[in-house]
């Protein structure tokens, strides 16, 4: 676990892998392919690598009339800008049109760090979820979004996922068996539920830890697919722990909190905790000084925790 | 087809935007009927498309951007045998096929639009694709002229000169109306022609949008450009175009004529409701 990489590298690294397995693979950036990394694929294959300029919406209306011709666009800007700006290009040129475009957003979150509030999107995961019919992916590491980026491209259909700019821990080894739409069982236990998703799994873990230490035992579920939400993972958690705590580096309205909040509510209510960004703006400051600020540290999602006690 | 049979075919699908709109208490015949002749010289003359097989490979495309228009479109599909003309009637009618824009449900339609912009943007896709596919389809794309104050029109303008997309032909339909009044007064859109080439493409303008010969010699023109440069046809034309009391009104824009104008409009048109 001392390895820490950056998802926006992972999916770099599998752009270049998937560019080479299929012909079809296409990729569009708007003036940021270094850092999304959507670089390495251009230099690799320039023929299948459109720059749009820094124009977000054309690069996924293009991306759209891309795919509805047999080609399987990955489009990249920063999740502000990709999902942001494009949001109305997203559900009309996309999926409206079921369109197989991934929109492979990175610089999600406040760990984008000192660019400060404009390009610290905790918005995303609840604007693409509430596109109808949606597939919204947050992966925890590097081995997993490599992983969850391989079957985007092999699903056919649109799909968001967000990546993140600072390096993060690999929490997973490389033979874990993650897939779209299941949530993966990081820790056993039964006195509650931890449900992490993207960077949080990882502060959930340290949370596991700290808690054990009291004799508290924690499950904790990496929920890498925000739509569609794993719902069994869900009601058996409210159904044999003793409580719910979501964790997200996004804002807690609409994102993987309302998510599990809508499950719990309709099917096994529980006690439930969010942990999230509060319903507020980011601004500039070193990444580790805004999780801790913000309350996103692993003692944060262990204190509310023992809240639901 | 030659000019007499276009106008014919023209004059079926004005009878065809002014029965379905009727039936379905709404819709947008203004723009429909200024675009009548541009749809129907591409889909009765210039376009390599067979509507028997909507998929063949190589087909041209064609994208309205302008997707309120559909009404104009939808006719000439039917027309050109893609579906049954009784469903015309169902337009804008719940579990029916034709929805008020354009959607994917329908035969031949390429792409959903509606959303002014998209379906440009959209287009310049298409073309992008043909390209790598080395497919030789021509992608063809109608805006309307209040469409080209949308940021997006201008983002793809941009790329389609950026990536010489010569198998890229726009069509503005230049009406000089739009929903809260003439463009001038809205927000100004001319010169178009000298905006679409500083943007890097060749322009064509087509003094009366609605002559068959003009609409025909400029999208030969329009074909027989070589110089790595997308090319846009500026054609003026009348919104109403062929109804009287519709023709240069702001008012019939997103209206659906009542039946005693619905039988006026089809009387002026020769036709029965």
């Amino acid at each position: 676990m001392a390895d820490k990489i950056a998802t926006r590298a992972s999916y770099g690294r599998a752009l270049v892998e998937l560019g080479a397995e299929n012909p079809d693979i296409v990729v569009l950036d708007a003036d940021l392919s270094g850092s999304t990394q959507t670089k390495k694929f251009a230099d690799k294959y320039p023929d299948r690598f459109f720059n749009a300029g820094i124009a977000e919406e054309n690069m996924v209306g293009m991306a759209a009339g891309l795919a509805l011709s047999g080609k399987i666009p990955f489009c990249s800007s920063f999740a502000m800008f990709a999902s942001g700006r494009a949001w109305e290009l997203i559900r009309n040129a996309v999926v409206h049109n079921r369109a197989n475009v991934k929109i492979c957003a990175s610089h999600a979150g406040i760990t984008v760090g000192a660019d400060g509030a404009t390009h610290q999107c905790v918005e995303d995961l609840a604007i693409m979820r509430a596109i109808p019919k949606m597939t919204v992916i947050n992966p925890a590491d590097d081995v997993s979004a490599r992983k969850l980026i391989k079957q985007a491209a092999e699903m056919n259909g649109p799909c968001y996922i967000r990546l993140g700019r600072a390096a993060c821990p690999v929490v997973y080894d490389e033979d874990v068996n993650v897939e779209i739409g299941k949530a993966l069982t990081v820790r056993e236990g039964l006195d509650f539920t931890v449900i992490a998703t993207g960077i949080m799994v990882e502060k959930a873990m340290e949370a596991a830890e700290l808690l054990a230490a009291e004799g508290i035992q924690i499950r904790i579920l990496d929920m890498h697919t925000i739509k569609p939400i794993d719902k069994e993972a869900i009601i058996h958690a409210a159904l044999e722990t003793n409580g719910i705590v979501t964790a997200e580096e996004h804002n807690i309205v609409g994102g993987l909190g309302s998510a599990v909040a809508e499950v719990v509510c309709t099917c096994a209510p529980c006690k439930m905790a969010m942990i999230g960004v509060k319903d507020r703006m980011g601004e500039s400051a070193e990444p580790d000084q805004l999780i801790e600020k913000y309350g996103l540290t692993g003692k944060d999602i262990a204190e509310a925790v023992k809240s639901l006690r | 087809m030659d000019i007499k049979a276009l106008q014919e075919k023209a004059l079926l699908i004005r009878q065809d935007i002014i029965r379905s709109t009727y039936h379905a208490g709404s819709g947008h015949p203004g723009g429909s009927l200024s675009v009548t002749e541009i749809v129907t010289a591409l889909y009765f003359e210039v376009m390599n498309i067979d509507p028997k097989d909507p998929k063949m490979p190589g087909r041209d495309k064609f994208v309205l951007s302008k997707g309120h228009a559909a009404p104009a479109l939808y006719s000439a599909l039917a027309e050109r045998g893609y579906f049954d003309r009784a469903e015309l009637v169902n337009l804008r009618k719940l579990e029916h096929m034709l929805q008020g824009h354009p959607s994917l449900q329908v035969p031949g339609v390429e792409i959903a639009t509606g959303s002014l912009g998209q379906g440009f943007s959209g287009a310049v896709g298409f073309a992008l694709a043909n390209r790598l596919n080395k497919d030789p389809g021509q992608v063809y794309v109608v805006l309307g002229d209040g469409e080209l104050q949308e940021g997006l029109v201008w983002e793809a303008a941009m790329a389609a000169g950026h990536y010489h997309l010569e198998n890229l032909i726009a069509v503005v339909d230049h009406n000089g109306l739009q929903i809260d009044g003439r463009n001038d007064e809205v927000m100004t859109v001319n010169p178009i022609d000298k905006k679409f080439e500083s943007f890097g493409w060749n322009t064509i303008n087509v003094a009366d949008g609605h002559d068959f010969e003009q609409l025909l010699d400029a999208f030969a023109k329009a074909k027989a450009f070589a110089n790595g440069k997308p090319t846009c046809i500026i054609a003026e034309t009348h919104k109403g175009h062929g109804v009287s009391f519709m023709e240069d009104q702001v008012g019939w824009h997103g209206k659906a004529p009542n039946r005693e104008q619905a039988e006026a409009a089809m009387k002026e048109l020769g036709g029965e409701l």
